[in-house]
């Protein structure tokens, strides 16, 4: 069995929601009920309003990749053999301020443009976690 | 309500030697810091009644200072946990801490092993992917140098910034560094020198990034009025400010903020209205500017937040030498982290007194009378205007 070797997030009482989410390959994110803003990471309260109600949105995980960083020399080790290997943000089409850490697949490294179109695709790691992923949009 | 300008002053400075290895514990980095900039303002060590410091996991606790030092009534004392921010935050908090009569005389010092102990960028660490890194660490993105990458590539896409202009802060700085018998760089470079230095994180290449030092740097604060009194001409501390705007992100992977605010605007911009407001100066009554950079970018976006020039136009700013010493507007006098040493910002305010006295040497900034100092982690910070 090739087992997954790459550091695993741990879901907390904020974030279960997400990962349950993504778990079963949908894109939850955390809107507040009351003014409707959207928010990531997830928070006990709506910085627009303070309103402390909060319901999860299925979105359509397209976005655009706002920024990216490509690694070349990894200081943690179980990246060490991944270099070169980018990391993107992506903003998500819901919301211009809404943004996701991430990698791409199916796209090589000098090809990552600011503002590409991308959609999200999950990676099932381990029976408990799935990586939300984005590819280039075609 | 009575203002902090001008009521207190820096009164006395002490380095350890910066190195890759130390040899020697943080305790005795942080004693032999302390006990030097006691003895530089001309103080007994009988009259520090107060101490505060910062760490990130990676010091000694105040208590274990003034226990080895034999003070005899410790008063006020503070052990800020963080990095970037902290370095004039601590020494703000001093001065408050005299202006308000909690302390007389009070000592801030930064001490760590950071490179030959726990290496500031994290290497070789696996940390809990607990918090916000569940979102980061899972997709390698493990360090604050990653976190800054994002800076520079929006400051790029934005605002046309080069990496050219990137390098031209390292130069600077080194060049700054090779008139400094501190500084742990001192061969000086040229922008091929930059551009053949090996990537590390794109759009970063070796010689954008900090260094990793194992050292100790310590100041002294007292009140103005004894400052008047002690060895050296006393440095005031003309304004002071603390703050981050809308989306306060504090650290390296710290990044609630990071993931929706602005990427480009820092915490310069929200400050400076509050520490020039109090100083009753404009930025262009500073003569020398000593700007926390942990990465080349982080000099051109303070650059245009502190008002040295407009929103995006940092870059062109450090062009043709501006930024050296002699021209214009000289930053980084000591060779900032980039080639002096990663104090964490306590050595960018020492090299400010120092420059405001008049004694750094072969590279003292002429008639330099105003200085200002800035401590940056993400997207908070602090900063302090000095003057003689």
């Amino acid at each position: 069995m090739n087992k997954y070797k790459k550091p695993l997030p741990t879901p907390d009482l904020e974030t279960r929601h997400y990962w349950e989410g993504c778990r079963r390959h949908e894109l939850l994110i955390q809107r507040c009920p009351d003014c409707r803003t959207y928010r990531f990471p997830p928070l006990p309260m709506c910085p627009c309003c303070n309103s402390m109600n909060k319901e999860w949105v299925k979105v359509s995980g397209r976005g655009k990749v706002y920024s990216w960083f490509v690694v070349h020399h990894a200081t943690h080790p179980d990246f060490a053999a991944d270099v070169p290997y980018a990391v993107v943000l992506v903003e998500l089409e819901e919301q211009a301020d809404l943004r996701l850490p991430s990698n791409l697949v199916d796209c090589r490294i000098e090809d990552i443009r600011a503002g590409m179109p991308v959609e999200v695709v999950f990676e099932d790691v381990t029976p408990e976690i799935s990586l939300p992923k984005f590819r280039p949009l075609r | 309500m009575d203002s902090l300008k001008d009521k207190t002053a820096i009164v006395g400075l002490g380095w350890t030697a910066f190195s890759r290895n130390s040899g020697v514990s943080v305790l005795s980095l942080a004693v032999e810091a302390c006990k030097k900039a006691i003895d530089d303002a001309g103080l007994s060590v009988k009259e520090i009644d107060g101490v505060v410091t910062h760490n990130m996991g990676d010091s000694v606790m105040p208590q274990e200072v003034a226990t080895c030092l034999g003070l005899p009534n410790l008063g006020y004392h503070l052990e800020y946990w963080g990095g970037g921010p902290a370095g004039c935050q601590v020494v703000i908090n001093a001065a408050m801490t005299v202006a308000t009569g909690m302390a007389r005389h009070v000592v801030c010092f930064r001490a760590l092993n950071g490179r030959s102990g726990r290496r500031l960028g994290g290497t070789g660490e696996r940390p809990p992917t607990t918090g916000e890194a569940q979102f980061l660490i899972p997709y390698g993105w493990t360090s604050f140098v990653h976190a800054f990458a994002h800076l520079a590539r929006r400051h790029m896409i934005e605002y046309g910034t080069t990496t050219r202009q990137m390098g031209l802060v390292a130069v600077a700085e080194r060049r700054h560094a090779s008139m400094n018998p501190r500084a742990m760089m001192r061969t000086p470079i040229t922008l091929d020198d930059y551009f053949a230095s090996r990537m590390v994180v794109e759009p970063f290449r070796l010689l954008d990034i900090c260094l990793e030092t194992d050292g100790g740097c310590a100041v002294v604060v007292t009140s103005a009025e004894r400052a008047r009194h002690l060895r050296h001409r006393p440095v005031y501390i003309m304004s002071a400010a603390i703050g981050s705007g809308p989306d306060p992100t504090p650290y390296g992977l710290h990044t609630f903020g990071w993931l929706r605010g602005s990427h480009t605007t820092l915490y310069g911009k929200y400050i400076s209205p509050q520490l020039y407001g109090m100083a009753g100066i404009t930025p262009e009554d500073i003569d020398v500017v000593e700007l926390y950079d942990e990465m080349t970018i982080a000099v051109l976006v303070q650059l245009e937040d502190f008002g040295f020039c407009q929103k995006g136009e940092g870059g062109p700013f450090v062009e043709e030498g501006r930024i050296e010493i002699g021209r214009e507007l000289p930053v980084n006098t000591h060779g900032g982290f980039i080639s002096e040493g990663y104090l964490h910002g306590l050595n960018h305010i020492a090299e400010a007194v120092s420059q405001l006295r008049g004694d750094a040497g072969q590279r003292q900034v002429e008639n330099a009378e105003i200085a200002l100092c800035t401590s940056l982690g993400m997207q908070a910070g602090s900063a302090l205007i000095l003057r003689r």
